[in-house]
Parts: C-alpha cells; structure tokens; sequence
C-alpha cells in the first residue's frame, strides 16, 4: 500500500478523504433517486439524527467510542507494517477476558476496583489473541492477514462454546452471560453530566469515550514521540533495514500485534463494561472491520483515526435515524449506503492520487 | 388490574389520538425485528405475516424497523415508545434486556414480546412450546421413513434449537425406538441462521448416511436443508411458517410456530381494548405450535401418520404424553 505518487501532506490528508466521501455522497445520491427519495432531504434527516440532538450525538459519540478503539488498533499494527484484520475476534476475546476477570474479582470486592480489573481482563485477553498471530507471523512467516482472518472465526466458535456451556447465564435463549455487578459498570455520559448539573438523554454514551481519546493520545505518544514507536515504523518501512539496525524485528512484531490487541480490546470495554453491561454473542457487531476503514481513512494517524471514527459514527446513527423516519429506507440500503462508503475511503481511496498530483504538479512549475 | 392498564394506555394515547371507546381504540402499533430482518422467510416474517393480515382487516397501517446492532434494541423500543406507538411487538429472546429497560419508562406503552418472558405490568410475554410441534413433525418424520434413519439440521448451536432437537428425537423414538437421528448445527454465530449452502450440505451429508427425512430449525439456512432433500428425491420439514409450499411434494410437513398468530392477537387484542399484560405460553392445546396439511402435502401423509399425530397431539394436550423441555434442565433423555 506504498503510495507511488507524491502529494503535499495537507493534500493526502484532507483532500483526498474529502473527495473520496464526495464520491460516495454521489453514488449514494443516486441511489437514494433510484428508490425514490429526495438524496437532499434524508442527508438532511442524517445530520439532524446524528448531530441535531443530545440523544443522536450521545449515539454518535458511542459508536465513535468503538471506531477509534478498533481504529487504533489497525493504524498501530499499520506502523509497524502489519496488516491486523483481527480487530473483530481480538474485541471478542476481551469481552470474555473483562467478564471472567470481574466475575473471578466479584467474591473479593463489589466497588470500582473491578474496572481496572475488567480492563485489564479485556486488555489482556485482547493482546495475547493479536500476539498469537504475532508471533506465527515474526518465527514462522505466517502472514498475519491471513491468521488475524482465521483468529476471527476462532474467536467466535470459542465465544459461543464459553457463553453455551461455561459462563452462559442458566436457562437463557441468547448465548450471554449474567450482568457484571454495578460496581464494574462504567459511568455512562448521563450520570457523570449529571454529577456536574447538567442533565442529558439516555445513550450508550458512556465513560469509556474518554478512554478512547486517551487512548488516542497515548498511541500517539508512542508512535511518534518514543524509541519503541520509532523502530516500529522503522520495521513499517523496511524490515531488513530495522534488522540490520539492530533491532530484534521478531519481538517487535509480536509486541506490535499485542498493543494493536490491547486497543482493540477497548471496544470490549466500551461493549461490555459500558453499554450491555454482560457479554451478548456477537456484540462486536463488525466494529472491527469497520475500524480498518477508519484507519485507512485517517491515515493511520491518532487524529485521522479519531475524525474518521466521529464521521462513521455520524454515519451509523445518521443511518438508523433515515429507517426510523423513512420506511422505504431498510436496514439493508443503510448497510449498502456505509458498504459505499467503506468502498469509496477504503478501496477507492488511491483512485484521485494520480490526476490530483498532475493537477498539482501544473499549478506549481518547477 | 387489567382495567388500571387500560386506564393507562388510554390516558397515555389521549395527547395524540381521539379516545375511543374502550372497546375500540385508536392505536398505533409498531414492531421491532430481530436481527434476523423482517424477511427471514421464517420466524421475523411470520411476524410481519401477522401485523399484514392486521392491516388487512383493519387498515390501521403499523411502523416497523430492523435492527442492526445490540445497541440500537433500546434505541428502537425507545424511540417508537416516545412516539406514542403502542402495542409493541418485539420480536426475539434477545430483546429481552432492552424491553425490561424501555417498559420500566415507558410504564403506559403496551409492549408484547415473542420469544421470551419478562415481568413488568405493561409487558405481555409470548412463549412457544417447540419441543411438541418438534415431537410431531418426529414422529411423522419416522413414520415416512423408509430407511429408518432421520436428520436434523439445527441453526444456531443455542439451547432454544436444542430444545427443537430434543423434542424431535423424542417424536422419532416414538414412533420407531430402533431409529436413527442425524443432528447437526450449522454453526455457532448468528451467521448459522443465513447460510443455505451448509444447510444444503450438512443436509447431503444426512442424506448420505441414509436418512430420507430431514427437518431443519435453522431460519434462512433451511431454505438449503429443503432444496437439498427435495433434490435428492427425499423428504424435508420446515419450521415456524408454512413451506410445504416450496418444494410441494418433498416437503413431509411444517412445524408451525404461530408467531402470526401471536402478533395479529396482540394487535387487534389492543385495538379491541382486550391486551392484557402477562405470560402466554402457547403450545399444542392453545394452537401456538402445530404441524402443517395442506394441498402439498397431502398425498405424503398416510391416514395411519395422520391418526397417529394427533393421537400424539391429544396425548400431549391431556398430559398423558410428556415431551421433554431440553430447556428446563439443559438435558436431554434420548
């Protein structure tokens, strides 16, 4: 994914994202016309049902939450030169990782203490199941496209036999666990608006948004302003050069893929912890893979990754917002209209870079 | 009781909606599906087969919406509950949490859910009881088989499916206590419930071993189990709407879980004023589950399965026959 054509950083980074959504926009457009409805009246009902009220940003903001958490996770691997597709299974696995360490710490201690604990549960389990993959990629060549995929699937059947037959809830229909005790829920947005005088909607808003701009700025940290952060893009651009630089390339690679496990482990801890307050089946809910677009959209950067997370977020509630006020618009046009979006930031995402630089190259001789 | 809910409901509808009498009120129901989606050719559609056949009769037009994530549950029962939509319909065991939530502050909304139980007073609960339709469709599954040997082909690996399985293998050793009952579960993620080619090849693979009657309780995954059998020249049996129709002939018969039923009740009940809050368990004697005899499937039930049905159907009714609930103990005796 090596760019061939240079472009100006303000270039790369604002205007091609910003054409490649207006490509979408287009396409959506038309086939909102094709259906029958007015492309300029539902952009009108997304913006209002995203951003138009306290209840749709408190919507827009939690699915911010998991964006950036899963984001991150494919922007860190990315620096590293990893492609981590696995942000899926790895969030699936620390929604266990968080229920099993406070149900494990529930006997000891009911208070707030069990929210490090479950973070850390998720953190752990989150990272050992990106370094698996890690490690099969750094000794045995592996490569870990193809491994994170396969650790999806894996997750999953391990999830559905752990919520069947182990710590599923007695009796229950839905594979889930029973709800983690209070003292282990986070705070949602209302409750810690309301601590300061501030009244606020229901949403699944909740604490672990502020963890994820933490987050955010902690990778940011680490990529760009630390030694480890400087050899891991040093193994990104070049893995032989890294090598002969004296850096263990091996270990790298597998703390690489840990840390990226580790992040994406905060979408669990916003899932589980956060919102459901049990570990449902499938409650990534393909947060993960939307998290590859996210990165791709903003440039791997913590920043990037945090704008493109708050327009998918948009995007999402936005969506639910158009079913809700247009019966015409389904569940799967809503679908088709984030698939074109994915597509057009994702995919086509290189496709302006050759006349744009053109344009460019014209405009400033020499 | 039932008159204060009344009373509720009636006070609750008055800011939007002429009060009518009680015998026929003004309503606005509304649905929410599971993820599943509304044409799941099965369980979500005979919900939206019921609330059609409501709009039919009465023209009252009802919204509906289809969820994509856990989150947008409560989102959806919420929203349509501030609307002033009422009845209800939700639809699958997994609304459970988000409904016990929206009904605590929705109190006058009157919610009906499919599939699961939750107590609240503005909360109706409708459950089936599949283990007996599942018994049925066994035995008459044994009785067609000429190999003595049966399938099953299950969604979802979930207690709810296994409760399908267990009442089948039930059904089967009734009628045939040397017979032989292939089970597969397409899978373990919710993926099990959309994917008719594995349906179509757990099915072949059944039908290689011998079995000449398969059933499925695997959603959209069935459509395959069917295709699969009726290709081979063997017999399937559907689950909760009636396919006898997609394969006339090659279809022994339908296990009927009357979700339509439920749904076109809850709604004209709420229009005539007759929605009462609670538990409603329906099995084979409140006419939730049944077995399907149609035009299709005629020529392939012998008078002798047809008495033998609903001598068992009789049987379970009166309580002389007792199907096992694999949901009650998470065991199965066969």
């Amino acid at each position: 994914m090596s760019a061939p054509v240079p472009l100006p950083a303000w270039a790369d980074r604002l205007l091609m994202p910003l054409l490649a959504l207006a490509t979408a926009a287009l396409a959506a457009a038309l086939l909102l016309f094709g259906i029958g409805e007015n492309p300029a009246d539902a952009l009108a009902i997304m913006l209002r049902g995203a951003l138009g009220s306290g209840e749709g940003i408190g919507f827009t903001l939690y699915y911010a939450t998991n964006f950036i958490f899963t984001g991150l996770a494919v922007a860190l691997a990315y620096h590293a030169g990893l492609f981590n597709i696995g942000a899926e299974g790895q969030a699936t696995m620390a929604g266990i990782g968080a229920a099993l360490f406070i149900f494990a710490a529930e006997p000891i201690t009911q208070g707030f203490l069990l929210i490090p604990i479950g973070i850390v549960g998720a953190m752990i389990f989150g990272a050992v199941w990106a370094a698996i993959p890690g490690w099969l990629q750094a000794w045995r060549g592996s490569h870990v496209v193809i491994t994170t995929i396969m650790f999806n699937f894996l997750a999953a059947i391990v999830s559905v036999y752990l919520l069947v037959n182990v710590i599923g809830k007695e009796g229950s229909m839905q594979p889930e666990t029973r709800l983690i005790a209070d003292g282990a829920q986070l705070w949602t947005m209302q409750a810690m608006l309301g601590a300061l005088g501030f009244k606020s909607p229901s949403t699944p808003l909740n604490f672990a948004f502020v963890l994820a701009l933490l987050a955010a700025f902690a990778v940011w940290v680490l990529i760009f302003r630390s030694k480890f952060g400087f050899h891991l893009r040093l193994i990104g651009t070049g893995n032989d050069a890294a090598r002969y630089a004296g850096i263990n390339t091996q270990r790298m690679i597998v703390l690489a893929m840990a840390l990226s496990g580790a992040l994406a482990a905060g979408m669990a801890v916003n899932e589980v912890m956060g919102v459901q307050h049990r570990v449902v089946i499938e409650f990534t809910s393909g947060y993960g893979f939307v998290g590859i677009a996210v990165a791709l959209m903003g440039r791997n950067h913590p920043v990037g990754v945090i704008l493109s997370a708050l327009l998918f977020g948009a995007l999402y509630q936005g969506g639910t917002e158009l079913a809700f006020e247009r019966p015409a618009i389904t569940r799967d046009l809503i679908v088709t209209l984030s698939g074109l979006v994915i597509f057009c930031v994702g995919a086509l995402d290189q496709l302006y870079r050759k006349p744009l630089a053109q344009l460019l190259a014209r405009r400033e001789p020499g | 009781m039932r008159a204060l809910v009344l009373g509720l409901a009636v006070s609750a509808m008055a800011g939007f909606a002429p009060i009518g009498s009680a015998s026929a009120q003004a309503i606005k129901p509304a649905i929410v599906y599971d993820l599943g989606g509304k044409f799941d050719k099965s369980f979500n559609e005979g919900v939206y087969q019921g609330a059609e056949q409501f709009k039919k009769a009465t023209g009252i037009d009802y919204r509906d919406f289809e969820i994509q994530n856990d989150a947008q549950r409560e989102q959806a029962l919420r929203r349509f509950a501030r609307d002033g939509f009422s009845p209800i319909v939700a639809v699958g065991f997994s609304q459970a949490t988000a409904l016990e939530k929206v009904a605590k502050e929705f109190p006058d909304t009157k919610f009906t859910l499919i599939d699961m139980v939750v107590n609240a007073p503005n909360v109706q609960s409708v459950v089936f009881k599949e283990q007996e339709g599942s018994y049925l469709v066994g035995l008459l599954a044994a009785m067609a088989s000429k190999t003595g040997k049966v399938g099953f082909v299950g969604g979802m690996d979930i207690p709810l499916i296994r409760r399908f399985a267990c009442g089948y293998v039930q059904g089967v050793k009734a009628a045939n206590p040397s017979a032989d009952v292939f089970q597969n579960m397409t899978g373990t993620t919710g993926a099990a419930w959309t994917d008719p080619v594995k349906g179509a090849e757990l099915a072949k693979s059944q039908i290689d071993r011998g079995a000449d009657v398969v059933y499925h309780a695997a959603g959209g995954t069935g459509i395959g189990v069917l295709r699969a059998a009726a290709d081979a020249g063997k017999l399937g049996i559907g689950v909760d709407s009636n396919q006898n129709g997609m394969h006339p002939g090659k279809v022994l018969t339908s296990m009927l879980k009357r979700v339509d039923v439920a749904t076109l009740t809850a709604f004209s009940d709420a229009k005539d004023g007759k929605w009462k809050p609670g538990v409603m368990v329906l099995g084979l004697n409140e006419k939730g589950v049944d077995w399907a005899l149609d035009d299709n499937n005629k020529a392939l039930i012998t008078p002798a399965m047809k008495a033998a049905a609903d001598k068992a159907a009789a049987g379970i009714v009166a309580g002389s026959i007792k199907v096992h609930d694999y949901m009650a103990d998470g065991k199965c005796p066969l």
